[in-house]
């Protein structure tokens, strides 16, 4: 690591190009040759919904590597900074460290500017570090990052979504990804409606996690056993807050019960 | 090339610091205060953009008085310092000794080695967590680290603040009294026909916010707070 009291004079608000100029090393990506790529685990479904007052945000908690269970109370939904949360899936290991690299991206903008970054910089910003992680995902280490947040000029709450070459898309009502993706998108189309509630978009995505681990093995559901939800988190203009594991547990436990009396 | 005059060392020095030291009076003053729930920043700032107090990093703050530019360069360099040092380790291993340290070699080395010193004088604090002792190191312009307790006084009239200061200071102030007593000392060192008009820089470190504990006040906080009305 370089002095950053003298190193080269740095004019970028951006922590990756302060770590470029005087911690390379923290960034090397050094693609590995050609070959079979070992086996790490993976994180499996994420999803968010848009509601009246802004977003909800949910992942299973499994992570698999090849066709064991990883880890059973994996956690795929994080801040990134009070008024935005990414969730990840894919490859976990690079995922997370993504994660914090963007955390500490948003935190470090603010702090040399002196004000945050809009959502949509926030949005483009997760894109290019999305880009960067190209040559790991060209070897099958993809991370596929869901980004929302609350938007104060709109006042309104908004998600992004990713592909492996950095490519954003918005999304105006709901989205999932990851291996179950496209279950829990099924399931929320039958149940998203337009100006739903807080409780009702952290009841719809409970559900279609649950739809999602109902229909790929990848994905974990409830486990009533171990005591292990889904997390479900919401970003409003109050700000981040992750659902406590009491709600989440009482919201699960509502829908298997529904389920157990529906017999499907 | 020509050959410089020879100029003994200790004149040079002691040229220097008086420069920086006259650079550093004429600006405005700061203060900074350890109350019961953590340490109050408040500076005489007119601008409403340019800070003198902001945030490093989770429970540690830089505030600064001189030349601005000089300050914001250093500022810039600590926020640098303590994310590449929390990414790299961990959050908590980003401590205000560090910073403090880093801030007394470059002003020291700047001090020594460059034509004009810095007209900067600065504090990184740091707000204990779990019950641990704040820390306040008040680094000067030629890299001297003074560990300061309870109270501080830079900038413009620092001598007369911090005799009024030593005078009136309780260990068992709330927020909103290490606030009056700021704003008080504040407005009675202001020289004659700027008393009371000056726009107040005001921030906190809380000892109880978790994760990131530093918050600025805004002028209407303050004035209800410290019972004055806003400027």
């Amino acid at each position: 690591m370089r002095n950053p009291f003298e190193g080269p004079k740095l004019f970028s608000p951006s922590f990756v190009d302060a770590l470029r100029a005087y911690a390379p090393e923290l960034l090397e990506l050094r693609a590995a040759g050609a070959g079979a790529v070992p086996e790490v685990p993976h994180g499996t479904t994420v999803a968010a919904v848009v509601f009246a007052d802004g977003v909800a945000m949910g992942g299973d908690r499994r992570a698999t590597e090849g066709m064991t269970i990883a880890q059973r109370d994996i956690e795929k939904v994080f801040p990134a900074d009070d008024f935005s949360a990414v969730a990840i899936a894919g490859a976990a290991g690079p995922a997370i460290e993504m994660v914090r690299l963007f955390q500490t991206e948003l935190e470090h903008y603010e702090k040399i500017e002196g004000f945050p970054l809009s959502l949509e910089g926030k949005a483009n910003k997760l894109g290019q570090m999305v880009r960067g992680n190209l040559p790991l995902a060209m070897q099958g280490l993809v991370v596929l990052p869901l980004f929302c947040g609350y938007d104060a000029r709109r006042q309104a709450g908004r998600i992004f979504r990713y592909d492996v070459t950095g490519g954003r898309w918005e999304d105006a009502d709901f989205h999932a990804t990851g291996s179950g993706g496209r279950d829990a998108r099924g399931s929320l189309k039958k149940r998203w409606r337009a100006d739903i509630d807080g409780d009702s978009a952290v009841e719809i995505l409970v559900e279609a996690l649950y739809d999602a681990a109902d229909e790929d093995a990848a994905t974990g559901g409830p486990d009533l056993v171990r005591g292990i939800f889904p997390v479900v988190a919401t970003v409003t203009a109050q700000g981040y807050r992750r659902m406590p594991d009491e709600e989440l547990r009482k919201a699960a436990e509502r829908l298997v019960a529904a389920r157990a009396q529906e017999g499907s | 090339m020509s050959v410089p005059f020879y100029v003994p060392p200790e004149q040079l020095t002691k040229e220097k610091a008086e420069f920086a030291r006259k650079g550093i009076a004429r600006g405005r003053p700061l203060v900074v205060l350890e109350y019961r729930g953590g340490i109050l920043f408040v500076a005489e700032n007119p601008s409403t953009h340019l800070h003198k107090v902001a945030e490093l990093y989770d429970r540690i703050a830089f505030c600064a008085v001189g030349r601005f530019s000089e300050f914001e360069n250093l500022r810039q360099a600590g926020v640098r310092l303590a994310d590449i040092r929390g990414y790299a380790y961990g959050r908590e291993d980003v401590t205000s000794r560090s910073i403090a340290n880093a801030y007394s070699q470059t002003l020291g080395q700047i001090f020594v080695q460059e034509f004009k010193p810095y007209e900067v004088e600065l504090c990184v604090a740091e707000v204990g967590a779990e019950g641990a002792p704040n820390a306040m190191y008040h680094v000067v312009f030629d890299g001297n680290v003074f560990d300061r307790k309870s109270f501080l006084a830079m900038g413009g009239q620092s001598d007369e603040l911090n005799t009024a200061l030593q005078r009136a200071y309780d260990e068992d102030m709330e927020l909103d009294g290490a606030l009056q007593l700021a704003v008080r000392v504040l407005r009675e060192a202001a020289p004659a026909g700027e008393a009371g008009n000056s726009r107040l820089e005001t921030a906190v470190l809380e000892r109880d916010r978790p994760r990131r504990s530093f918050r600025r006040l805004t002028q209407e906080d303050v004035a209800a707070r410290a019972g004055e009305p806003a400027s």
